[in-house]
């Protein structure tokens, strides 16, 4: 029998052994875990509006690509409680460098849900203003931005601002290099950044096992020297705690911290996948029960913070927003095909002018 | 006017960037306290500070993603890849944000930065030290690629990608960093940014070539001028921009053209300035128009690079083949033939 003994300095940084969770599947409140705080009730509140206009606002955008009035549309039914934590944990003055399945997430940050959309929409790609609303363009290619949100870190941290950085990820973008490297980088510069980790157990088709061996995707942090927590992603109260605390663990200069969440995409990657082919429908139907919204729901009511009549309210306000995100993207603006000219350098190079000229005579040429 | 080399001339370029701007940052690895493994950073940490010029991990998509995220933030990053070759893992990078971020989003997020690249050969270097990467990158649209040869450009044009709106692939030819020449700190020699220089006028010929196959091209002028050819130079600078109008306007006086470049031939920035050439020229063209370029093969060990490169017989060979005695040059004919 050997005795192994860790280095003190990493009993700080491992994550809890099993998922940080104040709220049991069944709404009823778990034990209540040691070093993280409750929300107070009227965030709560707040989280559950969010959530369920986030939810409505997801469903209108998978009609919406179903009417082919979107290109594309990759869902986060199901991770409701990640995306909506993950914004409340900001403040205005923070950063955050989302994927393109967290349109959801910028929604609730107050991006224009018409802005938000144009690159599944299909007129540009980033269609808000990324300082205006200090949250950076979707991200496509996989943990690319995390390395982008290092460096705004560390940008935020030399102007002397002491806002913070959050980075999404999902579980299959932390096999990408990138993501490695930002960790490193974030730890070797100390910088205020929360890397968080929705873990939706499938990357398109391939499920977390073929993905790492690591006991849990926040082990990854231990390498680096970064404070790591695992948290039930479908358990709101959960995932705002220990959030708000990994951003005031980076605002106070305490360097970086890495949240990984237990979640599930309920649908399929987008529209054009077919989830059928690689998940067993009664696996679905297992997590339809740890439904984040629902969940919240009965814990609030339970609490008296919440009444019917605030359902009721939550609810109609979705349905409203919905009715105003239909609108717009029905309006069908036309795009500038000139345009496509204009942002690739500050001022047009001769060739491009060029090509400009040449667009615009066969714009303008008579049909034979 | 002072006298220094290339090296010298970029260490003051990237000196007085810093100094005259506090947004500026230099980092990458290596170019802390040595000053980098070619000494272009050196004394700068010295002088500016750890905050100010600062060695990164060893990760060169890190180092790129890191200045992007510096650069949405505010700041000017100028970032040193050490060697060519070892710039690939920040490649993804490169092409899908630094190119990309004005685009994406229509011109409210620029990414002011500069990526320097020492780069390609004829320094004895062992494998993936010697490439000429400049093609992926001026392939790229919004990213601008920059390769002086001179130290003077070296100074001007470096400072320019420094003060660029836009993100700026900075090459620079390894085997001339240690050539000496005059330096007008207060006044620029050559003509502003995204413009060719015309570094030797001539009659007969026009030679196009930029970085490492500018000093190749003149030595090749020269050489010819002892046969009584009269040849014309036409150095890049900026091969984006590309300044279609000066390579042009030589051509169509010259009325012959041969483009020289280190890289290997086949999609490289030769074929593209051969075809715009011949696009623009036709009409005042007495030859075809040719190129002078490295082999298609991968880089050569230390001991067989010279049999690589393209050098002054090479240039004067593809010259004799303008058709000066009004024969048509068929020898690429007799060559498949045999």
């Amino acid at each position: 029998m050997s005795t192994r003994t860790s280095h003190p300095a990493v009993d700080g940084l491992l994550p809890s052994a099993v998922p940080v969770r104040f709220v049991a599947e069944d709404g009823t409140a778990a034990e209540p875990p040691p070093g993280y705080p409750a929300p107070e009730g009227e965030r709560l509140v707040e989280a559950y509006r969010r959530m369920v206009l986030g939810r409505r606002f997801d469903r209108q955008a998978t009609a919406l690509t179903k009417q082919g009035r979107l290109a594309v549309y990759p869902s986060s039914r199901g991770q409701e409680a990640c995306q909506i934590a993950g914004v409340l944990a900001l403040r205005p003055d923070d950063w955050l460098f989302p994927t393109y399945r967290d349109t959801v997430a910028l929604v609730a940050r107050g991006v224009d849900p018409a802005e938000a959309l144009t690159l599944l929409q299909g007129g540009w790609h980033c269609g808000y203003d990324p300082a205006a609303v200090r949250v950076a363009p979707q991200c496509t290619p996989l943990a690319t931005q995390t390395v982008h949100a290092v460096g705004m870190a560390d940008a935020l941290r030399r102007k002397g601002e002491d806002a913070a950085v959050m980075a999404f990820v999902g579980d299959g973008g932390t096999s990408e290099g990138d993501f490695h490297e930002a960790l490193n980088y974030a730890a070797v510069l100390r910088a205020p950044v929360v890397f968080f980790v929705q873990n939706n157990k499938y990357a398109i088709s391939v499920p977390l096992a073929k993905q790492t061996a690591a006991p849990a995707l926040a082990y990854k942090g231990i390498g680096y020297g970064i404070r790591s927590e695992q948290v039930d992603g479908n358990d709101l109260v959960a995932v705002l705690s220990v959030l708000t605390t990994a951003m005031e663990h980076a605002r106070s200069g305490e360097g970086p911290f890495l949240v990984e969440a237990h979640t599930y995409r309920m649908d399929a990657h987008t529209n054009a996948d077919d989830a059928s082919r690689y998940r067993e429908s009664a696996e679905v139907e297992q997590w339809e029960s740890a439904d984040p919204v629902a969940r919240l729901e009965t814990y609030l009511r339970d609490r008296g913070l919440l009444g019917t009549e605030d359902v009721t309210a939550a609810q109609k306000a979705a349905e409203e927003f919905a009715a105003r995100v239909r609108e717009a993207m029905n309006a069908d603006p036309e795009a500038d095909p000139f345009e496509l000219f204009e942002h690739v350098f500050a001022e047009p190079t001769g060739q491009l002018r060029e090509q400009r000229a040449q667009l615009e005579s066969e714009l303008t040429a008579p049909e034979d | 006017m002072t006298t220094m080399t290339m090296a010298q001339a970029l260490n003051t370029a990237l000196r007085h960037a810093l100094g005259g701007d506090e947004r500026v940052l230099v980092f990458g690895e290596d170019v802390g306290p040595l000053g980098g493994v070619f000494r272009i950073t050196d004394g700068l940490t010295a002088e500016f500070g750890e905050d100010r010029c600062f060695d990164t991990p060893l990760a060169e998509a890190g180092i790129v993603g890191l200045a992007v995220g510096m650069a949405m933030g505010g700041f000017r990053p100028v970032v040193e890849m050490q060697f060519d070759a070892f710039a690939y893992p920040a490649f993804e990078q490169i092409a899908s944000h630094v190119a990309k971020m004005r685009n994406r989003t229509r011109g409210r997020m620029p990414l002011p930065m500069v990526i320097r690249v020492p780069y390609a050969g004829g320094i004895g270097g062992v494998e993936h030290h010697c490439d000429s990467s400049e093609a992926y990158y001026a392939h790229t649209p919004g990213l601008k690629v920059v390769t002086p040869a001179t130290p003077d450009d070296a100074y001007w044009l470096l400072r320019d990608a420094v003060a660029d709106p836009d993100p700026v692939v900075f090459m620079e030819p390894k085997r001339l960093y240690w050539a000496k020449d005059t330096v007008g700190i207060t006044a620029r020699q050559a003509a502003g940014f995204g413009r060719a220089a015309v570094r030797r006028t001539g009659t007969d010929a026009t030679l196009v070539a930029y970085g490492p196959s500018v000093p190749v091209a003149l030595q090749a002028a020269e050489a010819a001028a002892q046969e009584g050819r009269d040849l014309e130079v036409v150095d890049l600078r900026t091969i984006v921009p590309f300044d279609d109008e000066t390579v042009v306007s030589s051509v169509r006086k010259t009325g012959r053209c041969v483009v020289i470049q280190e890289a290997q031939g086949f999609a490289g920035v030769g074929a593209e300035i051969a075809a715009r050439v011949q696009e623009r020229c036709f009409h005042s063209l007495a030859a075809p128009v040719l190129r002078v370029t490295g082999f298609d093969i991968p880089y050569p060990p230390p001991k067989l690079e010279h049999s690589h490169l393209p050098d002054v017989d090479r240039v004067l060979d593809a010259v004799d083949r303008l058709q000066f005695d009004d024969e048509p040059d068929v020898r690429h004919l007799n060559r498949a033939a045999s």
